[in-house]
């Protein structure tokens, strides 16, 4: 069982002792960790642009980390966000552009971000029903995918929607586009930050109350601890197998929502960049907590943006050691708390 | 060779006053206990009453929370299995520890090859060695064949010959018929008296009484992690053994007024249970259960109890062929999921209570739901009525007596084995509308308060009319609820006592005791 206080300290021991590591890291590079890390709040948090800028990473980040949250939730590793995420903005992009251009915005947006959710839930759904009617596990099957979502984009892309001469699709409708935070209120000057944000932070809050404060919740997560117990008290577990990978892959293709009609408004080769990997990272160290995924999400948001402000100090990759060492350390940490 | 063999007759291992705790849970409890070398000692208990803890201390898996244990007369303290084999003890698991893919003598040599990392493999030497063994002691069987294409018989086979190959001289074998022919047990048999002839210690732990009066010299009981009693195998009978293994001697004073039974409710006919391994656990099983009364089914665990209620709340695995009827109130209950079987009117305590009923992450008033959470009562919008929640967990802590400090927030895994069996008793019994309920091992690890307290409410369950089917490896139990006792044995009800005969019965335990053991052995 998980005490209180180890819930926060243990994430945030986490985080430390990593970047206790990677100042170590960056000292063998022969730079001044104090330095960098100073560079890299200036260039974040304490700039409008910079904070808009981890902004934009967090909006897809915490879509990314809850498309993995929920099926962990009910027992089973998504590990196949990016391919959802990259499903969900294609046919985002694709759809967007296919509206009518008179089409207003209370319309061309939901219709736009349901065309990115269905994608990316059906490509969920795909492990979901190779689990339970082949017995495939969801592991390997979602890395499966996500070759294959990759190969199926690019192909799509190269010689059907992509403009000529260039790897990107038509842009969206101007009404289907998401005005960012800079234009609409002057914050976060000049930054990709957008309203897209609200859509993530909702997405959480959601989430947090269908897996606490609903029956579906309760089912969902009593079969992912304790399966057999769960079929005694007569709960549908397929249903929970089919329904939280549809709804992890819907999360992850809603992302397309902050990367596409937030930011690209068109898609565009390798747009993803990885962001659904970086998703289970977020939700390992949210322990799959919906709410905590914010958090999560925000220092990750933050590690991602930071590097490449110093990338002309230290290489960028430093940042993607932070990263993966977190969560080894945080894991570490919550195996040797257990008995 | 010879320092490891001891004089038969001397003492091979020595247990000495051994306690093992898990948290606060005691598996062996001051246990002492002499194996003779060159003996074959039986050790005989239900599940879980503590046979495996100890074998493990033995073998050094385990160490004793207190207490020592002596090898041919010498302390030792061992850290891992490493140690006891070293001393010479081995053990064969119940299930093997064998690797499918190699051949017999790749398996037999395996972390014991004698020879340095890269070196080479003399396998025709290794062989001749282990054709060898396998004469001396009629094990028939090719060293190059592949293990994976055995039959069971024959890889308990190579687990024996890895001992012998690596000299052991005190034998551990856990449950090592349970998965043997009976015409592979009669061999293997022959290989243990073999194998105690030439001076080897023997250890089996099984719950299987025939086989431990045709083999053993030596027979101890376990039960609830205590040694019950240590007897030349010559000078004990069957039924003795079995009160012995399942009995239990605190006094049950439930106060079990006569019944006044009406209609039947369940009503079994021919029921019968095919495991895909084409085991016929349940055979014919005809019985039925009227409202308000207690059937009770006497029976030594095994013996087809967890088939018959696994295919009673509609759970039987995959593949598995279930023949015969089974009627609630005339509605065929074979067929149905376990929430359609709930919503027939049946309620169902079942015998593995972490396992199958609850959730020890969830706090006691989400538990208190687990299974009855589809009932409109406890709705809200899309969640559950927080208010309705706790009113019902007020009413059933109080009236259960289950100790606890915050229901809507303490998780289940908090609570002592007896309050969260009563916690579960109360879900299950508060059911609305109940016609028959289904009761497994209802007071297991349970504590004596604890056991009073369900007693008493299955009690008033019969008199409020319900139907009431109780599945206990407790002997004494059976006799002070039921109504009816059947006494099942190898999946059929073999004998049936009526409720005149029951009710007379009762009055001198100790001889109904005695009575029923003769019909579960």
């Amino acid at each position: 069982m998980e005490k209180k206080s180890s819930a926060i300290v243990t994430p945030l021991l986490s985080i430390l002792s990593a970047l206790l590591f990677s100042a170590f890291i960056i000292a063998l590079t022969g730079r001044d960790p104090v330095m960098i890390f100073g560079k890299m709040t200036a260039a974040t948090f304490a700039s409008p642009y910079g904070s808009g800028q981890v902004i934009f990473r967090m909006t897809t980040l915490i879509l990314a980390g809850l498309a993995v949250a929920l099926p962990f939730q009910a027992r089973l590793f998504n590990v196949g966000g990016e391919g959802q995420l990259q499903m969900g903005a294609f046919a985002a992009a694709v759809t967007g552009a296919m509206l009518s251009p008179d089409l207003p915005a209370p319309l061309s947006v939901p219709l736009t971000l349901f065309a990115a959710m269905a994608a990316g839930a059906l490509w969920a759904l795909l492990a979901g029903v190779l689990k339970m009617r082949y017995a495939v596990n969801e592991v390997i099957s979602t890395i499966m995918l996500n070759f294959i979502a990759q190969a199926i984009t690019g192909y799509l892309l190269t010689y059907h929607f992509a403009l000529p001469s260039t790897v990107r699709t038509a842009p969206v409708i101007a009404s289907a586009t998401l005005p960012t935070l800079s234009a609409l209120f002057g914050w976060f000057k000049s930054s990709p930050a957008n309203i897209s944000i609200l859509i993530s932070l909702g997405a959480a809050l959601l989430l947090q109350v269908m897996l606490y404060h609903s029956r579906a919740g309760y089912e969902l997560r009593a079969s992912g601890l304790q399966p057999d117990a769960a079929r005694y008290g007569g709960i549908n577990q397929e249903r929970h197998t089919l329904g939280a990978m549809a709804g992890g892959g819907a999360l992850a293709g809603l992302g397309a929502a902050n990367l596409v009609l937030g930011y690209r408004h068109c898609y565009e080769a390798s747009m993803t960049g990885g962001i659904g990997f970086t998703g289970i990272a977020v939700a390992l160290l949210a322990r799959a907590r919906p709410l905590r995924a914010i958090l999560a999400a925000l220092f990750f948001g933050f590690l991602e943006y930071g590097g490449l402000s110093v990338n002309a100090y230290v290489p960028k990759d430093i940042f993607m050691i932070i990263e993966a060492a977190t969560i080894i350390i945080f894991i570490a940490y919550g195996a040797g708390a257990k008995p | 060779m010879s320092t490891k063999h001891p004089a038969r007759g001397a003492t091979a291992v020595r247990l000495s006053a051994i306690t093992k705790k898990f948290g606060s849970f005691e598996a062996n409890s001051n246990i002492s206990l002499d194996i003779m070398g060159g003996s074959i000692h039986a050790l005989v208990g239900e599940n879980g009453a503590g046979k495996s803890t100890l074998t493990k201390i033995i073998y050094g898996i385990y160490r004793p929370t207190e207490g020592d244990l002596e090898i041919r007369g010498k302390r030792v303290r061992f850290d891992s299995p490493r140690d006891a084999i070293r001393l010479g003890i081995g053990m064969v698991h119940q299930h093997f520890m064998l690797i499918p893919e190699l051949s017999v003598a790749e398996n037999i040599m395996l972390g014991h090859e004698e020879r340095p990392l890269f070196g080479r493999l003399n396998m025709s030497q290794i062989n001749e060695r282990i054709r060898r063994d396998a004469e001396a002691y009629g094990l028939g069987i090719e060293p190059e064949a592949t293990v994976g294409n055995l039959s069971v018989g024959l890889q308990q086979r190579v687990e024996i010959l890895k001992l012998l190959f690596r000299d052991t001289s005190i034998m551990l074998f856990d449950e090592p018929t349970a998965l043997l022919t009976p015409q592979e047990t009669e061999e293997f048999f022959s290989t243990l008296r073999k194998l105690s002839r030439k001076g080897k210690t023997i250890l089996l732990i099984t719950h299987k009484l025939d086989e431990v009066l045709a083999i053993a010299d030596t027979i101890s009981v376990m039960r609830k992690g205590a040694l019950t009693g240590t007897m030349a195998a010559a000078t004990v009978t069957k039924p003795e053994l079995a009160r012995m293994m399942v009995g239990r001697s605190v006094l049950l004073r439930v106060n079990n007024p006569p019944a006044n039974p009406g209609e039947i409710v369940l009503d079994l006919r021919n029921l019968s249970y095919r495991t895909p391994g084409n085991e016929e656990s349940v055979r014919n099983l005809s019985l039925n259960i009227r409202a308000g009364e207690i059937y009770g089914i006497a029976g030594v665990e095994g013996n087809g109890q967890s088939e018959l209620l696994q295919a009673l709340w509609g759970l039987s695995a995959a593949g598995t062929i279930i023949r015969g009827e089974a009627l609630l109130q005339g509605e065929p209950m074979r067929g149905k999921s376990p929430r359609e079987i709930a919503a027939m009117g049946v309620s169902f305590v079942p015998e593995d209570r972490l396992r199958h009923a609850v959730i020890r992450e969830f706090p006691l008033t989400e538990n208190l739901i687990f299974g009855r959470h589809h009932e409109s009562a406890f709705h809200r919008r899309i969640g559950f009525d927080g208010a309705a929640l706790g009113n019902f967990a007020g009413r059933v802590i109080a009236d259960y007596d289950i100790k606890c400090d915050n229901p809507a927030t303490q998780p289940l895994s908090s609570l002592s084995g007896g309050n969260q069996q009563k916690l579960v008793t109360a879900r299950e019994l508060t059911r609305p509308a109940i016609k028959l309920l289904i009761l497994a091992q209802p007071t297991r690890g349970v504590d004596i308060g604890s056991i009073e307290t369900i007693h008493r409410k299955i009690i008033e369950a019969r008199l409020e009319g319900m139907a009431i089917l109780l599945v206990s490896s407790e002997l004494d139990e059976i006799v002070a609820l039921s109504t009816r006792i059947g006494c099942i044995y190898r999946g059929e009800i073999r004998h049936e006592f009526s409720r005149d005969e029951t009710e007379q019965k009762r009055l001198s335990e100790q001889d109904f005791l005695k009575e029923i053991g003769l019909h579960i052995t």
